[in-house]
């Protein structure tokens, strides 16, 4: 199976855009960005893991969660959804935070805007993530680096094994 | 700024001009005949470029050659794929989560 995958980094505009497409209906997909339980078992990349402290899906609402790694250092994010169109689109805010929700304000925020949509019998979705500045874009990748974000490919494909039994 | 090779890459001109001359060196000139802009339009993108270490110069009599400077190239490559593999990684967490859930 050969799902499309764009990514692109737009220096000038300091936006990253990410397309792809999944093997199952819109709605399907939907909720596994927009509710808890679901998003938890997928948001952060492997060797993290999400856990939601909180999540109010609605305009004005936030998800206030915690990435985990496998030391058990956590990382605390603050996302404020500020528009919603089941199942279209959802435009948020999204910043680091701590673990009681106050704002790090030292560290970029961004702005999201998720757009789903149909392609055939399956649902394409496009991730547009805006910064402030080119210089907060890198700060986000060089940290990405930093902490070990990438790899583990091998992490991956034991999982894959254990899904399929 | 200028010497970021990411300034470099986010204009058409200059990431058409790379195209061009991944496939083989040119002259100023013969870069400039590709375009509809003027020649100092085209000497400015060029200019950009080799500020930026992604062009190389050679030098045969009075001609001047420009190649691509494969190693830069593949900083700006190496760089996008650690992040790209991030999305990645997270998406194929969520095909997995998506297949348990269409057999339920």
């Amino acid at each position: 199976m050969n799902l499309q995958f764009d990514f692109l980094v737009d220096k000038e505009k300091n936006t990253i855009t990410v397309k792809r497409e999944f093997a199952a209906e819109r709605h399907l997909v939907w909720d596994c960005y927009t509710k808890s339980e679901l998003i938890d078992q997928w948001f952060a990349p492997k060797p993290f893991t999400t856990k939601t402290k909180s999540m109010d899906f609605s305009e004005g609402g936030h998800w206030h969660y915690v990435m985990v790694d496998p030391e058990g250092k956590e990382y605390w994010g603050w996302t404020e959804y500020t528009k919603i169109k089941p199942i279209d689109f959802y435009d948020t805010l999204d910043a680091f935070s701590d673990a009681d929700g106050n704002l790090n304000t030292d560290l970029p925020k961004a702005e999201w805007h998720v757009h789903f949509s149909d392609k055939g019998a399956n649902a394409l979705v496009q991730t547009t993530v805006t910064y402030n500045s080119l210089a907060d874009l890198e700060a986000v990748i060089n940290m990405g680096m930093k902490e070990g974000l990438s790899s583990t490919l091998e992490r991956l494909d034991e999982l894959l094994l254990t899904l399929n039994k | 700024m200028r010497r970021d090779p990411f300034h470099a890459i986010a204009d058409p001109t200059r990431r058409a001009i790379l195209v061009l001359i991944a496939a083989q060196a040119l002259t100023p000139n013969a870069i400039a005949e590709h375009f509809d802009t003027t020649r100092q339009a085209v000497s400015n993108h060029i200019r950009i470029l080799s500020e930026c270490d992604l062009l190389k110069q050679e030098k045969s009599g009075r001609e001047i050659h420009y190649h691509i400077n494969h190693d830069k190239m593949k900083e700006i490559d190496n760089w996008l794929e650690q992040f790209r593999k991030i999305w990645d990684d997270r998406f194929s967490q969520l095909d997995n989560l998506l297949s348990t859930m269409k057999k339920k």
